[in-house]
Formats: C-alpha cells, structure tokens, sequence
C-alpha cells in the first residue's frame, strides 16, 4: 500500500482543488486560501520524495521552511486584500482591473 | 649676354611699360602721358640706330645673335621662346622704330583735342611692342603671339573712334578677316611643330635641310604659313580689311597700314623663305602678282585719298609677296624697307591734307562735304608747300622714277620676276602683273597729286583757309621724303641705276634648303641678267603711266569720262571694288547667317520646343509617377501599413489584457500545460 504514486494522487488533487479556487474565486481571501493548497500540495510532494527518494531528510526541512514563508506570505497577502478593500470598498478581485486602462 | 641683345631687349619692353603707364595713369599725367609713350620710342630708336651702327661697321652678311630661354617645359615637350638679331632684324626694328617715332610726333597735332588723347598714345605703345615681338623672335611661338597682338592693337587702333558705327565695323572686320588667315598660320606652325617638336627657326631650318619634311607636307606647311602672312599683308582674296582699315587715325594708318604691320607677312616671309618649297612658292608669286595688279586696278578709279593709298599698299604689298614667291626675296624686304618709307610719308601727307581740309571746312561750318574726297581737292599747291614737295618725291619713288629709293626696289622685283618667268616660260603671266601694276601705280599715284595740287580749286570758297601744317606734322613728311632718294640705300656707292649699297652689301639671299630648289647664286645671276631689260621697261612703264595721268588729269587732252566710258566694263569692276564686298556678302555671309538662321530655328523652334522640352515633359510625367509610387504604395502601403497593422495587432493584444486577475493565471496555466505537452511530445 505504501507507494508513491498514492501520495503524488493526492498531492495532484490538492493542488488542482487549489488552482480551480485561485481561478474561479472572486473573493480575494479565497483566492489567497487557494494558494494555501498549492504550496501545501507542494510540501506533500517534498516530504513524498524525501521518503522515497532516500534523501534523508531534506524534504522534510524544506518543507518546514515552506510552511514558514507561506504564514509570511498570508501576512502580505492579507495587507494586500486589506489595502485592496481600502480601495474599493470591496475584496472582489474582479473589480481591481485598473490596470486594463 | 650679348651687347645686341641687351640694346633689343630694351627696345622690346619699353614701349610695353609705356602702354601700361599710359592706359592705367595717361589721363592723370601731364599732357595726359604723350611724352612717356614718344620718350619709350625715341629710346627704341636711339637703340636701334646703335645697333645698325654696329652693324654697318661689323658689315657681316653671316652676322647672326641668337637667344632663348625655354618658356613651357612638360617633359620631352619643350617650347623655347627667344630673340634672334641678324642683318633683316636690325635694318627692320630700325624701319619699325623711325616710322613709329614719326607717327608718335606727327599724332601730337593730329590727335590734339581728342577725348581719348592718352589711350591712343597706349595702343600706339602697345603695336609698337608687338611689332617689335614679330621682328626680334627666334620661333614661331612668340611670332604667332606677337602677330596676334599686332591684329589686336591694329583692331584697337581702327576702331579707335569707335563712336563712328563705320569705323567699328572696320575695326570689327579687320580683326575677322585676320583671324581667318591666322586659322592657316596656326595650322602651318602646328605641322612644322609636331614633325620637329620645336618651334625655332633654328631646329626647323636644320630639320628641313635633313629632309624631315618633304613633299606635300612641306609644301602644305608653307602655303599654311603663306594664309597667315595674306591675311596681315592683306592679299587677294582676304586684303578687303585694308582700305576699310583707313576709318583709323591717319597716324595710324601711315605706321600700322603702310610700312610696318601689313609688312609684317612679307617680313614672315622673308624670314621662313628657306624652308618654302617649290611648289608653295609658285602659289605665293600668284597671289601677289594678281593681288597687285588687281589693287592697282581698283586705286584708279577711287576718289577717297585715303582709300587710293589703301589700293597702293595692297598692290605695293602683292609686289612684295610676288617676288618672295620668285626667290627675290631680298629683292622683297629692300622694297618692304624703302615702301615703309614713302608710303608712311604717303599717308603723313594725305593726313596733312585731310587735316587742313577739316580746319577748312569747320570754319565754312560745313559738316556735309567730305574732307578725304580728293573730287573736293585741287589748287592745294601753293597753299601747303612741303605737304605737296614731300608727297611728289614719295610719289616719284613709289612710281619708279630712277633717282628715287622705289626704282631701285622694284626695279629689283620685276627683274626677279622676269629672270623667273624667262627660266620657267609657263609662269609668263608674272611678269605681265608686275609691270601692269607699276604702270597703274604711275597713273593712280599721279592722278592722286595732279587731283589734289594742281589745277584749279575745285571749292574755291575752302582754299583761303587750307594752310599748311603745323612743324609737329610737316617735320615726318621732310625726313621720310629724304629717305625716299636712293642714296640712302646704296651707300656707300652713288650710281642711281644700281641698288649696290650697303643693303645689298649686308643683307645677302640664302639658298632655300629645301631640296630641288634654285640656289641663291643662280636666282642672283638670273636677276642680274634680267636687270637692263627689266630697268629698261619699268622706266618705259612708269613713263607712260605718268603721261597718261598728265594728259588726263593736268593737260586734259583726254577726257577721264570719256575713258570711263570707253571703258566701262573695266571701270565699272574697278569703281566697285570687283564687288569683292558684295560677293562675300552674297556667297558667303548671306548663305552663312542664311544657315545659322536655320539653325538657331531648328535650336529654338524644334530641338528645344520638342526635345528639351519633351525631356521636361518626360521628367514631369516620371516624377508624378514616381510620386504616386512612392505616396500612393511606399508610404501607404509599406509605412504607414506597418505602423496601421502594429495597431491593428495592438487592438488585438489588448483584448488579451483583461486586466481581471484570475485571467492572467489561466493564461499562466494554460502556458505551463502547453510546454508540458510540447515536451512530453518531444
């Protein structure tokens, strides 16, 4: 039961549930959870590898480094979506599109 | 360097500082510059006389100086000018320098008053330093060049009232006339220069005595040569410039007209004599001989005194040129040297006349009369004295008359002639010229006295102010009419009937070293054995001529009308001129302006309305063609579309910047599948 391929099938479904969020989410806060899936669907790939790689431990180090950038990158996005409401009283990330003009 | 030629070049350059003075300051100096151009000229002739002094003490026939300096030098093409001083240059700048002096003197009266009182002193200065330039050269470069001044100078000079449209025009067709003789001169250097690829006498005569050049070229290059000297010696067909020529200055017609420049052909005759071949020669005793009888036949029946002188120089000059042709080429320059004298002494005296006439005729307020015509003349005898003598002796010697310089001369050429027709029996007709001009000349130059002072006043109401002139003018006519004596020349001998004298004693012929031709010593012998009959007949000749003028003109046995009449062909041909005039006019101006007539239409009306201007019409179609082209397809088409479809694709893009967020990371994945498929395919 222990193989590989069941971790990878997990990890691939996590991050595909987390891609569909950060695209089809216009709520900025989603949006931003779904990048949380994604990296977490990355850290399963790491320490998977790690275990059956024979890479001691690594993977499991990178991980936790992973971990630790991801709680920084909510404190940015979160500043981000704060500032983006600030803006347009709205977290709507459709209606940030200033950028088109 | 040599005494002769330091005294030359003096008497080269001087009159040419004094025309520069002249022209640029004459007007500002006092007597507005006379003194400097005549003081150039007396100093001319100081050095000339020393020279001729030298030369009769040295008394050397082979006495030759010669000098160059190389002038354009372009490798192996080398051009030499130089002076060359041997017996004929001395005894010529010396006739150059005397006549000039004597016009220099005689202007001083003659042109008083006149506006242009300086500049006529320059140009005198100027022909005076060209003339020289033909007389001292060693080469036929500054030979050409100082013959072209000299008809530069002669143009100036003619037309020196150039308010008078006549005058201009003589001016005008003088220089022309010239010019086309100097076309053949030019051609005859031109075939002497590139057979010997130099242009002095020196390396042309050894050439030609190498046999370098022979045959038709030679004979080619001589008659080239010979063209030039028919157009300043003024021959038949081209000797009309001449009598239109005496629309100068009297002054000026006596140095340029009568003794030195129109001498200048002969003289260049003179001095190529050696190289002329046989043939050359035939066609030069031709053309003088026809040209002499043919001017003496127009001189009788002239009644402008200036214009009979005109006829006798062109005749006296065909006589010259005729026995270059026959070999008597001595014979020639003795005549060239003795005509300058009484023929300048003619024209002192004519101007005399003309302006005594003028004074007259100014104070009867009248404007009409013309002072030349001599039909207006008569009775001047006891009125102007020393004009009358001096004009008598001048016309005794230019008629023949032993005693007088003339006889001896002439008498030498029509002995050259006859020695040469009696040699070569088909060339009879030479001699028949020769002495029917010395028989016309006899007549014209007496009708010309016997019109003017004798006989009664023909306006009685003018001869009360005909005086004669003042000493400035009267001063050239007595000592140009002493020098019209024999003894002059044939000192140091006194026998009237013989030109033995220095001149003969000094200036010795040279055998032409072209090959087949008579030497010297037989022309010599043949001239001596000729000279009784030729003297013999010429006195005869003279004689008659003389009596013919009396019994028409003083004595009136014979009507000149009923002459005329019974002569009426003759005299008519005469009176015109042949209509020599006229038929250039008809045959060749007319047909010429005629033909550029043509031209200038075709130049206008077809080559430029049709041509140039279809070019024009051409250039304008292309540029608007080659303007749609380059609006219509380059700037639309190629510029501007690529500016219009980066803005087309612009438009394009932008759709794809929707600036929604999400968007983005689709394309974003879509763009990571892609390259994942792309390489899986790989």
């Amino acid at each position: 039961m222990e193989y590989l391929q069941n971790y990878l099938l997990v990890s691939a479904i996590l991050f595909s549930l987390g891609l569909f969020a950060v695209i089809t989410r216009r709520n900025a806060v989603a949006v931003l959870m779904g990048v949380e899936l994604i990296l977490n669907s990355a850290n399963i790939n790491f320490v998977a590898f790690s275990r059956f790689g024979g890479m001691n431990f690594s993977g499991h180090v990178f991980a936790l480094f992973v971990i630790v950038m991801a709680a920084a990158e909510a404190a940015v996005a979160l500043a981000i979506i704060i500032n983006l409401y600030n803006n347009y009283q709205s977290i709507n990330v459709d209606e940030a599109s200033q950028l088109k003009r | 360097m040599n005494i002769f030629i330091e005294y030359s070049l003096f008497i080269y350059f001087l009159p040419l500082g004094a025309f520069f003075i002249n022209i640029f300051l004459g007007k500002k100096l006092p007597r507005q510059g006379d003194w400097i151009s005549i003081g150039a000229v007396l100093l001319s002739l100081a050095l000339s006389i020393a020279m001729f002094i030298g030369m009769l003490f040295s008394y050397d026939p082979g006495f030759h100086v010669e000098s160059s300096f190389t002038w354009l030098s372009l490798g192996a093409f080398q051009i030499q000018l130089g002076f060359l001083i041997d017996n004929i240059t001395i005894v010529m700048l010396l006739v150059v320098a005397l006549i000039s002096t004597m016009s220099h003197i005689f202007s001083i009266k003659y042109m008083e008053g006149d506006p242009h009182y300086s500049r006529f002193y320059a140009y005198l200065s100027l022909f005076t330093f060209s003339m020289n330039g033909i007389v001292l050269s060693n080469n036929l470069m500054l030979l050409y060049m100082s013959w072209e001044l000299v008809g530069l100078s002669s143009y100036l000079l003619i037309g020196f009232w150039f308010e008078k449209q006549s005058a201009a025009d003589a001016g005008i067709k003088a220089f022309l006339t010239n010019r086309v003789g100097d076309i053949g001169f030019f051609i005859g250097i031109m075939l002497l220069f590139t057979a010997f690829g130099s242009v002095l006498y020196s390396d042309i005569f050894y050439g030609i005595s190498q046999g370098g050049l022979s045959g038709t070229m030679l004979t080619l290059a001589g008659i080239g040569l010979f063209i030039g000297a028919m157009g300043k010696s003024s021959q038949f067909p081209l000797h009309i410039w001449l009598p239109d020529a005496m629309e100068g200055p009297t002054p000026v017609s006596a140095l340029m007209h009568a003794a030195t420049m129109v001498a200048a052909g002969v003289f260049m005759m003179v001095r190529l004599f050696p190289i002329m071949s046989p043939d050359a020669l035939v066609i030069v005793a031709y053309v003088g001989g026809f040209t002499a009888l043919f001017a003496s036949v127009i001189a009788v029946t002239q009644n402008d005194i200036k214009k009979v002188l005109a006829y006798s120089t062109v005749s006296q000059l065909g006589f010259m040129i005729m026995s270059v042709g026959t070999g008597a080429y001595v014979a020639a320059f003795f005549h060239l040297v003795t005509h300058a004298a009484f023929k300048a002494n003619l024209f002192y005296g004519s101007g005399s006349v003309i302006h005594a006439m003028h004074h007259s005729l100014h104070k009867k307020h009248d404007h009409e009369t013309d002072p030349q015509d001599m039909r207006n003349m008569g009775g001047f005898k006891n009125r102007m004295p020393i004009t009358y003598k001096s004009m008598l002796i001048s016309t005794l010697a230019i008629t023949g008359v032993p005693l007088f310089s003339g006889f001896l001369s002439k008498d030498a050429i029509l002995a050259g002639t006859l020695s040469f027709a009696s040699h070569n029996p088909q060339h009879f007709l030479l001699p028949i010229f020769g002495f029917g001009a010395a028989l016309l000349t006899a007549f014209y130059m007496f009708r010309l006295i016997f019109m003017t002072f004798h006989n009664e006043p023909k306006r009685p109401e003018l001869i009360e102010d005909i005086h004669e002139s003042p000493s400035e003018m009267t001063f050239p006519l007595i000592l140009l009419s002493g020098l019209s004596f024999f003894i002059f020349f044939t000192l140091p001998y006194l026998n009237p009937f013989s030109d033995h004298g220095w001149f003969t004693g000094i200036i010795q012929a040279q055998t032409s070293l072209v090959a087949g031709s008579p030497s010297a010593h037989e022309i010599a012998e043949g001239i001596h054995h000729s000279h009784l009959p030729a003297m013999i007949l010429s006195i005869i000749v003279a004689g008659l001529g003389i009596f013919l003028a009396w019994s028409m003109y003083l004595k009136r046995s014979l009507s000149p009308k009923s002459m005329a009449n019974r002569f009426a062909f003759i005299h008519d041909l005469s009176l015109n001129k042949f209509y020599i005039d006229e038929i250039y006019s008809r045959f060749i101006y007319t047909p010429i302006l005629k033909t550029a007539d043509r031209i200038s239409y075709l130049d206008w009306e077809v080559y430029d309305k049709y041509v140039v201007n279809g070019f024009g019409k051409i250039t304008e179609w292309f540029s608007v063609l080659i303007g749609k082209l380059d609006y219509d397809g380059l700037d639309q088409g190629i510029v501007d579309s690529a500016g219009r479809s980066a803005n087309r694709l612009g438009i394009i893009l932008r759709s794809l910047q929707t600036g929604k967020l999400q968007n983005y990371v689709l394309f974003a994945l879509f763009g990571v599948i892609l390259i994942v498929v792309l390489q899986t395919i790989n």
